[in-house]
């Protein structure tokens, strides 16, 4: 009990034991708590490097700077079988990062419309949007994942009789092949002339915003900035001589070659965690939008404000302050359920990461591996999501 | 140190926590609870499938059957764990499992750095591809631009890589960690070839909706020695597995049956007497670990090497593989036994 000695209160006690003082009898507690928790850390972990030598494993993180030997159907970066062991955990990440944020920002804007849309007047989209609502909230996301995957697969038809689109896309159940654009001299002009329109769009709309503070006059900010986008690049894109070429999809021997193609397992994933997550951000945002006092709307309209102005500069703005704290979790969880990818058989970071496991059989280190990933992605979402809370945040003055 | 002791944290959740099972004696384990825990596919019919009521059969199957008849004279001790690809090297390992009859490749990575033992080799097969009959393919070699099916943590899916890789052809890879999702999506039309073992493919055309409209290439790309494994560590363990392969072996040689196993008992032949442990003051059972009667019970609960093949995935199946390199040494094969001496 050398903490006690350390710890004596100096506050008079009418008892005058040690025993009965609250705060020595936390900290003695806590001390106990921890001493557990190492004892049981030490362990696991002694009995677990005891175990791997036994059985002969050889353990370490050197195996990543291996060939990796596999290919992987999926990758943003170039990848061969060549490549190392890391370098094809790196384009499952990718995949994981691609799918995650594609789901997050179409699952939002469904989720919006949806949860906006059980709150209609209009009693077929009320209660056509919590069907969509029950519906998939109240299924495994896995089973949304199959049955989006042989939904496609059942539905779109061979690479012989793909379906065509228009802009040379073509639909069949190897995915979606599209024209891919091939960047010639001079093409640098045109990405920088679109780069240039979007930064003076955001100005233009910072100035508008200024404008209408000061002297009550509004400017058309949307048309000028969609044909600054449009506009500029394109003639920029003609002056260079037409610098952009496409390669376009062609049937050949087995599939369509050339061209891009988004594959049916991303198809599927992508729109299953969309559909998924969108069931419970719907009515997050329902319940944000009731959370906000019905005197707020009123007064507004008595105001003179019209209900589209009203939702959008009265009710959502509050709303959001309800809204944020639980959307960051469906997020998380979108993030996290991405991971059901091996199911279909979507290159993500546990499908890879499990060909390593297989291929080299350091299942700790790849399972490690995994967890941090993932606990950094959360953590990063979590910190980006709290950051945006703040700014949203009421600020009273 | 820092690095190890994460390692060590997060093993505990895949090694379970504080497990004994990976130590030596696992013959005195197995007896202890009174059967064998055999690690088998999640379903490849004619090497491991259950049935409609749960009964697991199979040539691997036969396999861990005949390891419990050695030890207990019962072949139907035995429990069995479905393993994915991904599933049953750590299966294994972590002592989950006390040997793995699962169509396991015998290569020097497995045997040496994954900590397991190989000997026998109870199936010797080769990687091959299946492919549409309409596709109108006659070699592997004009398969350039095809989109391909393959397992998962395989060798099959390494030897994919190379062999398009060396002969100059593009492919697309997709990829399951489930032997039936590589079926639903070859069958659904994901994939234009399905690769896998050439006894895997004959196996999995049965289970497609229409077996017919499919062929089997000609090529085989690879070796793939398929035999029982057991963790490194324990001698006793992995002779008790590898002779009751031999045993399969010999008593096909001698022209032991399930059926005249009892009948062969007297024979006159020292070395049949020897085998079957009816000679006098014989040791040969008991050095292993075992009865003297190992080898009869063996005989008893499955029948000899050729009774096994045949049933399962043989003439007598509806799988009809050829013997090809698995008949006997002395039949143009190369299943061959050391003599039982």
């Amino acid at each position: 009990m050398a903490i006690g000695v350390t710890t004596t209160p100096e506050k008079s006690k009418p008892s005058g034991s040690i025993i009965n003082d609250p705060q020595v009898r936390g900290i003695f507690y806590q001390v106990i708590t921890v001493v557990l928790l190492g004892a049981f850390v030490y362990w696991v972990a002694d009995n677990t490097i005891e175990n791997l030598k036994r059985a002969n494993i050889a353990s370490g993180y050197g195996f990543l700077n291996g060939r990796a030997g596999f290919d992987v159907g999926q990758s943003l970066i170039a990848y061969t079988s060549d490549s190392t062991y890391q370098r094809a955990l790196v384009v499952g990440l990718l995949n994981t990062l691609l799918v995650a944020v594609c789901g997050i920002f179409t699952a939002t804007i469904i989720g919006f419309a949806v949860g906006i849309g059980r709150l209609s007047h209009n009693w077929l989209i009320a209660k056509l949007s919590l069907a969509y609502v029950e519906i998939f909230r109240n299924i495994p996301p896995l089973l949304v994942i199959f049955f989006w995957y042989s939904g496609v697969l059942a539905i779109l038809p061979q690479p012989r009789e793909s379906a065509a689109l228009p802009f040379n896309m073509f639909l069949n159940n190897r995915g979606l092949a599209f024209p891919k654009p091939i960047f010639g001299d001079g093409s640098l002009y045109t990405v920088l002339a679109l780069v240039l329109a979007i930064v003076a769009s955001f100005l233009l709309a910072r100035y508008a915003r200024k404008k209408q503070e000061a002297t009550g006059q509004r400017f058309p900010v949307l048309w000028s900035s969609v044909g600054l986008i449009i506009g500029l690049p394109l003639l920029v894109f003609l002056a260079t001589g037409s610098p952009i070429t496409f390669d376009v999809p062609v049937a050949g021997k087995f599939n369509l070659t050339g061209g891009s193609v988004i594959g049916p397992e991303f198809l599927s994933l992508f729109l299953a965690l969309s559909f998924y997550t969108a069931a419970f951000i719907a009515e997050i945002v329902r319940a944000g939008i009731r959370g906000v006092s019905k005197g707020q709307t009123e007064a507004a309209h008595a105001l003179g404000v019209r209900p589209g102005l009203t939702t959008r500069l009265v009710v959502v703005p509050q709303a959001l302050r309800i809204i944020i704290p639980p959307l960051t979790s469906q997020y998380l969880n979108l993030t996290k359920n991405s991971s059901l990818a091996v199911a279909i058989g979507y290159a993500d970071l546990v499908a890879v990461g499990g060909t390593i496991l297989n291929q080299t059989g350091q299942s700790i280190e790849i399972v490690t591996i995994w967890i941090i990933v993932y606990l950094s992605l959360s953590l990063t979402t979590s910190l980006f999501m709290n950051w945006f809370n703040a700014r949203m945040a009421l600020v009273e003055r | 140190m820092a690095k190890r002791i994460l390692t060590a944290l997060v093993g505990a959740a895949v090694m379970g926590i504080g497990t004994q099972a990976a130590s030596g004696a696992t013959l005195d384990d197995v007896k202890a609870k009174g059967f064998v825990q055999c690690g088998v596919n999640t379903g490849l019919a004619g090497f491991a499938a259950p049935d409609a009521s749960g009964n697991w059969s199979g040539f691997d199957v036969d396999y861990c059957k005949a390891i419990a008849a050695a030890i207990f004279a019962d072949g139907s001790k035995v429990k069995y764990t479905p393993t994915s690809a991904k599933e049953r090297f750590p299966a294994l390992q972590s002592g989950e499992v006390d040997v793995l009859a699962r169509n396991t490749t015998w290569t020097i990575n497995r045997d040496t750095a994954l900590g397991f033992n190989f000997r026998p080799v109870n199936y010797y097969d080769g990687q091959g591809f299946m492919v549409r009959k309409s596709l109108n393919v006659k070699s592997a070699l004009e398969l350039s631009g095809a989109a391909v099916c393959v397992q998962t943590g395989t060798t099959t899916e390494l030897n994919l890589a190379d062999y398009f890789k060396s002969n100059n052809l593009q492919y697309n890879p997709v990829v399951f960690e489930k032997l039936e999702e590589v079926n639903a999506a070859y069958d659904a039309g994901r994939c234009d070839v399905y690769t896998t073992d050439q006894s895997g493919l004959y196996s999995l055309r049965l289970t497609l909706s229409k077996p017919d409209d499919h062929m089997i290439l000609p090529e085989i790309i690879s070796k793939e020695p398929l035999g029982p494994a057991v963790r490194q560590g324990d001698d006793q363990w992995f002779d008790i597995v590898s002779w009751t392969h031999y045993a399969l072996i010999q008593a096909e040689e001698f022209g032991i049956t399930q059926a005249n196993v009892e009948e062969m008992k007297k024979s006159t032949n020292p070395d049949v007497q020897r085998f079957l442990g009816v000679e006098a003051d014989t040791k040969i059972g008991t050095d292993l670990g075992l009865t003297n009667e190992w080898a009869v019970n063996v005989i008893k609960a499955v029948g000899n090497y050729g009774e096994v093949f045949d049933r399962n995935i043989g003439a007598g199946s509806p799988l009809k593989i050829e013997r090809g390199l698995n008949a006997l040494w002395n039949k143009g094969g190369i299943q061959y036994a050391p003599p039982v001496r």
